[in-house]
C-alpha cells in the first residue's frame, strides 16, 4: 500500500519536528532545532529497520519515493515565493558569498586529494567500475 | 473565458501551482539541453526561473512573497511552503544506503564537516562585512552558504525575516550554479580522478544538483561516489544550522 510509505514518511516528519522543538526547547532557544535533520536520521534508521524485516514493499517504498522526487519542484516552487525584490537591494552579499565558499571549498578539495598516496584506492577496493 | 481560467486556478490553488512548477521544469529541461548542452543542470534553471518570477511577482504586487501575492498564483504558496518543502527534504533521505555511506570512511565526513563549517564561515563573514549584524541574518545567509535548502530551513526555524531568506537562498543557488559550471573546467586542479577524490569533493562541495551534474561533466563513474556524501550535506547542514552554528554566532555578537 501506497499509504504506509507516505505515512511513515509523515510520522518521521512529524516525531523529528517534536523532537528538534524539545530539543531546542531544553537548550533555551525557543526554536526548531534541527528537526528536519532528526526527522532524516530517523527515516534512514526506519528504512534499514523495516528492510530486514522484509516489512517494506516496492509499493509502499514508492510512496516515499515520489515525494523525495518532488523536492526539487517543491525547492522551485520555495523560490517563485522569496522576496527577491529585497534580496537584490541586499546587493552583492549573495555573489561574494558564493564565489568565496566555492573558491574556498575549491582549494581545499585539491589539497585534500594532493594528500592521497598513488594508487590508494586499490588498497581499498574502491576503484570504479 | 478568461474570468473562468482565472476562477478555476484560484479556487485550486495547489493543482494549478504543479501544473505551473511543472511547465518551468519542462522548460528548464529544454534550455538546459539546448543552449548550455547539459552543462548546466535543469534544475538550477528552474530554480533561477523561480527566482526571476518572485522577482516579477513582487515589484508586481508590492508584497513580500514574490508570485504567491498575485491571486491567481495563490497556491504556489502552499506547494513551496513549510509543510510541503520539509516533507520533501525528509523524502529523499529515504535514497541514503547506510552501507554505502560508511564506505566513504573518516576522509568522506572529515569533508562534509569541513563542507559544512568553512562555507558558513565565508557566508557570515561576508554578511557581517555588509551591514547584516544581528545573528539571526548572519546565520540564514551563512547557511545559505552551504546550500540553498539548509539555508530556508536554518532561517525558518530562526526567525528570518523574508528579504534575508531569499539572500540565502541567492546565495546557495549561485554556489550551485557555480560548482555545475566550473567543476569539469578545474577538474584537473581538484584531482578528481579516484572514488575517494569525488568524495571528497561531494562533501566540500556541497549541493547534490551541483555535484551531481559537476562529476556527471567531468567523469560519470564517479558521480554515485560524490553524490552519497553530498546527500548527507542538506541533513547535516539543517541539523548543524539551526542549533550549533547558532549558538556559536550568537555567542559571538
Amino acid at each position: 500500500m501506497i499509504i504506509y510509505g507516505t505515512a511513515l514518511l509523515a510520522v518521521c516528519h512529524l516525531l523529528g519536528i517534536v523532537l528538534g522543538d524539545l530539543l531546542g526547547h531544553a537548550l533555551g532557544m525557543h526554536t526548531n532545532v534541527g528537526g528536519v535533520g532528526i526527522a532524516m536520521l530517523m527515516l534512514i534508521v526506519a528504512r534499514l529497520y523495516l528492510q530486514r524485516q522484509d516489512g517494506l514493499t516496492p509499493a509502499s517504498e514508492s510512496g516515499v519515493h515520489y515525494w523525495g522526487a518532488l523536492y526539487i519542484p517543491i525547492v522551485v516552487a520555495m523560490a517563485m515565493q522569496q522576496n527577491v525584490v529585497a534580496a537584490l537591494r541586499g546587493g552583492p552579499v549573495a555573489v561574494i558569498a558564493a564565489v568565496g565558499s566555492v573558491l574556498l571549498c575549491g582549494l581545499v578539495v585539491s589539497f585534500i586529494n594532493r594528500l592521497e598516496p598513488e594508487g590508494a584506492e586499490s588498497e581499498t577496493g574502491d576503484q570504479p567500475k | 473565458m478568461w474570468e473562468i481560467l482565472e476562477k478555476a486556478a484560484k479556487e485550486n490553488g495547489l493543482v494549478a501551482a504543479f501544473a505551473m512548477v511543472g511547465l518551468v521544469v519542462w522548460l528548464s529541461g529544454a534550455i538546459s539541453r539546448r543552449l548550455t548542452f547539459g552543462r548546466v543542470h535543469g534544475s538550477a534553471i528552474a530554480i533561477f526561473i523561480g527566482l526571476v518570477l518572485a522577482y516579477s511577482g513582487g515589484k508586481m504586487s508590492g508584497g513580500t512573497k514574490g508570485l504567491a501575492d498575485i491571486a491567481l498564483f495563490g497556491g504556489i504558496g502552499l506547494m513551496g511552503g513549510n509543510m510541503l518543502r520539509d516533507f520533501a527534504i525528509v523524502a529523499t533521505a529515504f535514497e541514503v544506503q547506510a552501507t554505502e555511506a560508511r564506505r566513504a570512511g573518516w576522509i568522506g565526513a572529515v569533508a562534509l564537516m569541513l563542507g559544512t563549517v568553512l562555507p558558513f564561515i565565508v557566508g557570515v563573514s561576508v554578511a557581517r562585512a555588509f551591514g547584516y549584524s544581528d545573528a539571526v541574518s548572519m546565520t540564514t545567509i551563512g547557511a545559505g552558504a552551504i546550500t540553498y535548502i539548509v539555508g530556508p530551513v536554518t532561517g525558518a526555524a530562526i526567525g528570518a525575516s523574508s528579504d534575508v531568506m531569499a539572500l540565502s537562498i541567492a546565495t546557495g543557488v549561485i554556489k550551485a550554479i557555480l560548482v555545475m559550471v566550473t567543476t569539469p573546467m578545474a577538474a584537473k586542479f581538484l584531482r578528481l580522478k579516484t572514488p575517494r577524490s569525488a568524495m571528497v569533493f561531494g562533501g566540500l562541495a556541497g549541493t547534490v544538483s551541483g555535484v551531481s551534474a559537476g562529476l556527471a561533466a567531468t567523469d560519470r563513474r564517479l558521480v554515485p561516489y560524490g553524490a552519497l556524501v553530498a546527500t548527507f550535506h542538506t541533513g547535516i547542514g539543517c541539523l548543524l544550522g539551526p542549533s550549533v552554528l547558532y549558538a556559536i554566532v550568537r555567542a559571538m555578537t
